[in-house]
């Protein structure tokens, strides 16, 4: 019955309507998955105007890709986003749904799963086949990233989020799958209602960047932050911060790097005057490289770092941002 | 008609304790907190403040909900200090909250209210320090049939219903709801105040109520999630220390040395 046991990604597209880098990796992994479970890969796509989403998720591994094209569905609605799953789900069957652990799916998916009365795990940062069981396994950390859990989930079909940089992005297929428009019905009355929208500019997206600058609680208050600006500035890189900063308003709260803020895993993250509290790890131990500034020789975020400085930040800083700035020139 | 609300808090090992104190035991796949104190979840916390700034808006009756065992009475008896009304407990020595996944604590806390209410407004913390699920908040909503509305920095009952800020990774969006509805609290909030020390003692008289999973009428074996394996991260790397007579030296040494590797 290979027709019954598809994985599906929940595609997300950009503001110019392209797919997601985070989509593509999770259709990569949704086609591991599907050969493991001997199923065939499949999208959705919802949005408006998203028929060149569409294309590209056709032509990156999907058999089929299910179009949920209105403009009531141009940003995020709860309400009418579950709709259209739920009417998905309910004329074909599915054996894992796949997300991103974005914003959207983390509103998203624990709405269909109750719906559903299905299983879901959030924030899964690997997923692998136990071969002893034949259960797929799905790994996320609990306990702010003090302990890693493996989860099997025994419901049908099984739906996880997984973060960015799990998967890895297909190459183009030869053959492109077949896209199918999911009939609209009528617009319907939602009892939530989005009046407004309020953006907070930002200069290189955090998740993003090649480099990120964090600064922590021992920064001291909002002034420090200048000399991370310019540091981050000669590394062509973002500035992030530890949550401290951010409650105490020092930085936008858009800044915060964490399990609850922003997942990052760049090439090099320099953090300045933070001690290393696991909810702060958690949002950035991936990263390839990590330099670590703080006074306290003691202080945990040592034991993660691959490069330490022990000293004052104040005196620190100026200097190495100079000594970077010159050198970088020099390189051209 | 007074504005009654409950507030959904759980009770975890502090999410602040360095890492040593989270013990991990593979064999029994559990977490065991060496040294560190029971806390209210951190965005529970939020959830219970925003509440109380809903409270001293348009007036209201403000229930504090948990679910477990082992409970510590003075981290419930500061919460309530801060200017809670009543405390509910559904507490058992099965409702082991690190035995129990999203769907079954949703369905034994969508029980809870269902038999304590009605209810205008819920509000839960955006997810749990220990589980860092995301789960509940919304489930309970569905279970219930009522609108939700998750990650908010604000939340304000206004004429017929709620509005509410809810965070974005850019920004935030404003969202309006009828009641009875459902809130997840986000940290932009603020951080719950700090009750005085009298309110605290005076805290012990407040009403509390308990009720028990056999008045739930749920099922404790129905867990959609297994466990098959606890592990403790690998996180942790080999760091070149950067020496120096000063930090400007060192600070010019690191420089050198991330080019050098070409780390940059």
């Amino acid at each position: 019955m290979g027709e019954e046991r598809a994985t599906l990604v929940l595609a997300e597209v950009t503001s110019s309507k392209n797919i997601t880098g985070h989509t593509l990796e999770l259709m990569g992994l949704g086609a591991k998955l599907a050969e493991q479970d001997q199923g065939r890969l499949r999208a959705l796509v919802m949005g408006s105007g998203v028929g060149m989403a569409a294309d590209e998720l056709a032509r990156h591994g999907a058999e089929k890709v299910y179009v949920a094209d209105h403009p009531s569905l141009q940003s995020y609605h709860p309400e009418l986003h579950l709709m259209v799953l739920k009417n998905l789900l309910a004329k074909e069957p599915f054996s894992i749904l796949l997300a991103g652990h974005t914003s959207m799916a983390q509103d998203l998916l624990p709405r269909l799963a109750f719906q559903e009365g299905c299983g879901l795990v959030t924030d899964c940062v690997g997923v692998d086949m136990d071969v002893s069981s034949g259960q797929l396994l799905f790994h996320k950390p609990i306990f702010g990233g003090n302990a890693i859990a493996s989860f099997a989930i025994k419901s049908l079909p099984r739906m996880v989020t997984v973060r960015a940089r799990v998967g890895e992005p297909p190459e183009p297929s030869l053959s492109p799958g077949e896209i199918i428009y999911l009939e609209m019905g009528d617009p319907v009355e939602t009892k939530m209602r989005i009046t407004g929208r309020v953006a907070e500019e930002r200069q290189v997206r955090l998740e993003e960047a090649p480099v990120v600058v964090s600064g922590g609680r021992g920064m001291g208050g909002p002034e420090g932050f200048q000399l991370l600006n310019q540091l981050a500035e000669v590394l062509g890189g973002a500035v992030g911060a530890s949550r401290p900063p951010c409650d105490a308003g020092w930085v936008p709260s858009t800044s915060q790097v964490g399990i609850t803020g922003k997942v990052v895993a760049p090439n090099l993250y320099i953090a300045v005057a933070i001690s290393g509290a696991s909810q702060h790890l958690s949002g950035m131990v991936e990263s390839k490289k990590i330099v670590a500034i703080n006074k306290d020789p003691e202080a945990y975020i040592f034991k993660v770092a691959d490069y330490g400085l022990v000293g004052d930040w104040q005196e620190a800083l100026p200097v190495f941002t100079s000594k970077l700035k010159e050198c970088l020139q020099e390189r051209g | 008609m007074e504005l009654r609300m409950v507030v959904c808090v759980k009770q975890v090992p502090d999410p602040d304790g360095p890492p040593s104190s989270f013990q991990v035991n593979q064999e029994t796949k559990r977490v065991t907190p060496q040294g560190i104190p029971p806390v209210i979840s951190p965005f529970d916390e939020n959830a219970l403040e925003a509440a109380l700034r809903i409270k001293e808006a348009v007036g209201g009756y403000i229930t504090l909900l948990s679910l477990g065992r082992g409970f510590s009475k003075a981290v419930f008896l500061k919460a309530m200090a801060t200017g809670a009304d009543r405390l509910l407990l559904v507490e058992g020595n099965s409702l082991d909250p690190q035995a129990l996944d999203s769907w079954s604590t949703a369905r034994l806390l969508a029980a809870a209210i269902k038999r304590d209410g009605p209810y205008q407004l819920i509000l839960t913390g955006r997810q749990a320090a220990d589980t860092n699920a995301g789960q509940v908040g919304l489930g309970i909503a569905q279970l219930l049939g009522i609108p939700s509305i998750s990650l908010a920095q604000k939340v304000e009952v206004v004429e017929g219903g709620l509005r509410v800020e809810r965070v974005l990774p850019d920004g935030y969006e404003i969202v309006e709801s009828p009641l009875p509805a459902l809130v997840t609290v986000s940290h932009e909030v603020g951080e719950l105040r700090y009750p005085p020390l009298p309110a605290i003692k005076a805290a012990r008289s407040l009403p509390q109520d308990s009720l028990r999973l056999e008045d739930l009428g749920v099922n404790l074996l129905g867990n959609l999630l297994q466990l098959t394996r606890l592990a403790p991260p690998s996180r942790e790397r080999t760091c070149v220390l950067m020496e120096g007579e000063s930090p400007e030296e060192a600070a010019e040494k690191l420089a050198l040395r991330l080019l050098e590797d070409k780390v940059l």
